[in-house]
């Protein structure tokens, strides 16, 4: 097959349009490069009627929402693909079951995220200091403050200044008030000496600019916002630089393969294939930004063999794909019988909790190092499909009526427990492992010929103690609340209902930064250590991962990167 | 006739057939829609258009099941004088389509049907759309309460169960279904708290240090600035 070449050389080439991606479009474009854009699936843009799911009913779609092969989330959530690919699966080896989901679209998964939007603390980014384990950042918090503080004022999240040791406050926009079932939750928590403060969410609870309106208040961020009222990439990064005059060309539909390089080793661009074509490409670029996702950078890198790069290109060490970590996951739900009948207001709310508990036990003697944080659910949604299935089985707990049936009395059960229960989730750090890791499966190919990921990825006693903690946690707050548990605590032969490795879409470290080439892939600047003019700035360079969402650090330290990347092509160092 | 068509006269000609209590407006009981351009309207990818396109127009459950699923659905939720029921709510219709769209409910649900036919067969030599509305009653009563049911007729309690999930499911996602929910949102509005009758109800507060971290609303559109500190100044 011929390869097409592009007759010109972009400044940078920047394969991914997520969230590092987009900020590397931002500040680079705005830099004054000539930057090309390259994302593997379709334009996204929620504020055109053709793409938009915010504000639509249940019945508009024929599954009522439900979730599908081509949506993972259901009908109405705003990322394509999920859990599973056409045409692009990825492996396992054997007794691995990680789960890896993708969405290939303009601004990729930031369109549907939780927002949650928290900073790394001081001990975050030194935790090898603290327990023995994994190792440490080769920076610190107050390398990255500036930037966090930058990524604040330019996108907004709203918060409270809390003042809390590893919780540092930014520049917060105010939050929303508390609803019904989080104040039980506040209640409760405080009885047991567990600590609550407003959520950290990247929602416009006032402007930050004439550009993009305030939060509205549908519930629906995972829907993506036709106002622009809550972060993702292509809305707050990639539009605004297109806008703002930079060289913004963007290739949709544009599945990279590998990254090329000359026969010193420097690289001169991508190839990919155009989907709409199926032809391959090849596009010229005097600088790569990788920016595809942990995973699937680290494929793109594994799968650039050459001469000088022959184990794949930044993997000279053999840690590119290694210290693969996801965050760990639990959840419990109890019904609150104060709730049952409740009168009907909107409470839609913000998309996502309006309170949560960071981790309050950094200073606690436990069995398992890292911490949690506790997400909250609940309240009087928007009905969808599931919604009323096993409609009246709280009847067994309250003896109000039968349990099954048919007729009008099932009306009466909808209403009685509609916004009475409220689940709880745990999100936690893991600890990194050399051994867990994906690599290249050299048995199968993508439908663009491309090989694929297969992953081997075990939890270690350390989260499986972890999820046992979330557990008598959950149990004791949830208890307080003066309601009925429910289903049964999940024991050890359940790992204490751990999530899946990948479950939580927190994939990181696959490109781990470091001082020391032999042990790590980039630099602390994410640049490759064995190819100067290649940067990571999605998730891969992550050392360890907080119990925090990884979004705002992958912001944070995309801008510093692209700020050294200009400096270092001022100074005629790439 | 087409396929559209015949659906259509099968849940029109149920309701005219007296097998099913009409609603609201009895003159104009509601007619199953099969949309003639389904289900494009939201925000779907050429791939997932194409994927509806093809699952609308196959063709899994027979005029008969879909008639006894019609019958099953206004026995679980029935029209009220205030309010439509599944039929009124097209919920038939959706079951048509979702037995489709995730194909692991497909034989549980002619299976199931079949059974009830069978049993229905030989009680009283009549399928079960044929019977009385008494006795169609009375076999629900048998099979419609989960932990009560005789083994021997176990099949028809996980038919019923099946049925009645996804009736509600597809009522209450359903125009009518919401209305008698009295959900509220979404809308664009403006989330100012929990009102205050029912925080008194609920014997709760919110208490100020609370508070003064929270959004005034009457500032909302006013773009943020903050001091060096982070205080915000607007």
């Amino acid at each position: 097959m011929q390869i097409i070449e592009s007759s010109k050389t972009y400044d940078v080439a920047i394969v991914g349009s997520g969230a590092g991606g987009g900020m590397a479009t931002k500040i680079l474009s705005e830099a004054g490069f000539d930057v090309a854009v390259l994302e593997a699936g379709p334009f996204f843009d929620p504020a055109q009627d053709e793409y938009r799911n915010q504000l639509r009913w249940p019945w508009e779609s024929p599954r009522r929402g439900a979730s599908s092969d081509r949506r993972s989330f259901g009908d109405f959530d705003a990322a394509y693909g999920g859990w599973n690919l056409a045409g692009e699966p990825f492996t396992n080896e054997s007794g691995t079951d990680f789960r890896w989901f993708r969405s290939r679209m303009l601004g990729g998964r930031t369109n549907h995220w939780g927002r949650i939007s928290l900073r790394f603390g001081p001990l975050d980014f030194k935790r090898k200091s603290i327990d023995g384990l994994g190792d440490n950042w080769p920076i610190g918090y107050e390398d990255v403050k500036p930037y966090y503080d930058k990524v604040d004022k330019l996108i907004g999240v709203f918060g409270s200044r809390e003042n809390i040791k590893n919780e540092p406050d930014g520049f917060f926009l105010p939050a929303p008030k508390p609803r019904l079932h989080e104040m039980y939750y506040i209640n409760a928590a405080r009885k047991t000496g567990v600590p609550v403060i407003p959520s950290r969410l990247s929602i416009l609870t006032k402007r930050i600019n004439n550009e993009r309106g305030g939060c509205f208040y549908c519930g629906q961020c995972n829907r993506a916002c036709s106002a622009y009222a809550d972060f993702s990439s292509g809305t707050c990064l990639i539009f605004p630089a297109q806008r703002g005059g930079g060289k913004v060309e963007l290739f949709t539909d544009a599945m990279v393969s590998e990254v090329t390089t000359d026969r010193e080793g420097k690289a001169t661009g991508v190839t990919y294939v155009n989907k709409l074509d199926r032809k391959t490409y090849h596009l010229k670029a005097k600088i790569v930004v990788m920016a595809a996702s942990a995973c699937s950078s680290a494929r793109i890198l594994l799968n650039s063999k050459s001469t000088v790069h022959q184990n794949g290109l930044g993997n000279s060490s053999g840690m590119v794909g290694r210290y693969l970590h996801d965050s760990t996951g639990a959840s419990r739900a109890v019904f609150i019988p104060q709730l049952m009948d409740r009168k009907i207001y909107n409470e839609d709310g913000v998309g996502g909790m309006h309170v949560y508990t960071p981790w309050w036990l950094n200073d606690a003697k436990l069995d398992f190092p890292r911490g949690y944080h506790i997400e909250v659910w609940g309240g009087m949604g928007m009905p969808g499909y599931g919604f009323g299935f096993n409609p009246n089985d709280l009847n067994k707990i309250t003896g109000m009526g039968s349990v099954g049936g048919y007729g009008d009395s099932l009306r009466d059960d909808i209403k009685r427990y509609y916004g009475a229960v409220v689940g709880i989730s745990g999100r936690g750090e893991s600890v990194p492992q050399y051994n867990n890791y994906c690599e290249i499966d050299n048995e199968v190919v993508d439908e663009w010929g491309i090989p694929v990921l297969k992953f081997n990825y075990q939890w270690t006693k350390y989260e499986v103690k972890q999820a046992e903690h979330m557990q008598d946690t959950f149990e004791e707050v949830l208890s307080a609340t003066g309601g009925t548990l429910l289903g049964d605590k999940p024991g050890a032969d359940r790992q204490f209902g751990l999530t899946k490795p990948g479950e939580i879409i927190h994939e990181v470290g696959t490109t781990r930064m470091g001082d020391n080439p032999k042990t790590s892939v980039t630099n602390q600047y994410n640049q490759l250590h064995d190819c100067e003019n290649v940067f990571i700035m999605d998730a891969g360079p992550f050392v360890s991962q907080a119990d925090k969402n990884p979004t705002w650090t992958i912001l944070a330290l995309a801008w510093r990167a692209s700020d050294y990347l200009v400096d270092q092509v001022k100074k005629r160092n790439i | 006739m087409d396929r559209r068509d015949s659906l259509k006269s099968i849940l029109i000609g149920s309701v005219a057939g007296g097998m099913l209590v009409t609603g609201c407006a009895p003159e104009a009981p509601q007619e199953v829609q099969i949309p003639k351009e389904p289900f494009e309207g939201y925000g779907r990818t050429e791939p997932e258009k194409q994927h509806d396109r093809e699952v609308a127009a196959e063709i899994f459950l027979n005029e008969h099941e879909l008639e006894t699923i019609a019958v099953l659905c206004d026995i679980i939720l029935p029209p009220k004088a205030e309010i439509g029921g599944a039929v009124d709510a097209e919920v038939p219709a959706f079951i048509e389509f979702i037995v489709k769209d995730m194909p692991y409910h497909q034989m549980p649900m002619r299976g199931g049907l079949a059974w009830l036919d069978r049993h229905s067969n030989a009680l009283h030599n009549l399928e079960f759309k044929k019977l009385t509305k008494e006795q169609q009653l009375a076999i629900c009563d048998t099979i419609a309460y989960p932990g009560k049911t005789d083994p021997a007729l176990m099949p028809g309690e996980k038919l019923f169960t099946r049925l009645r999930n996804l009736t509600l499911t597809g009522y209450y996602t359903s125009e009518i279904g919401i209305k008698d929910l009295g959900y509220q949102g979404n809308r664009p509005g403006v989330w100012d708290g929990v009102p205050q009758d029912v925080l008194d109800e609920h014997g709760l507060s919110y208490d100020k240090e609370w508070l003064s971290k929270c959004v005034d609303q009457s500032k909302r559109m006013d773009i943020a600035e903050w001091d060096d500190e982070g205080n915000l100044l607007t």
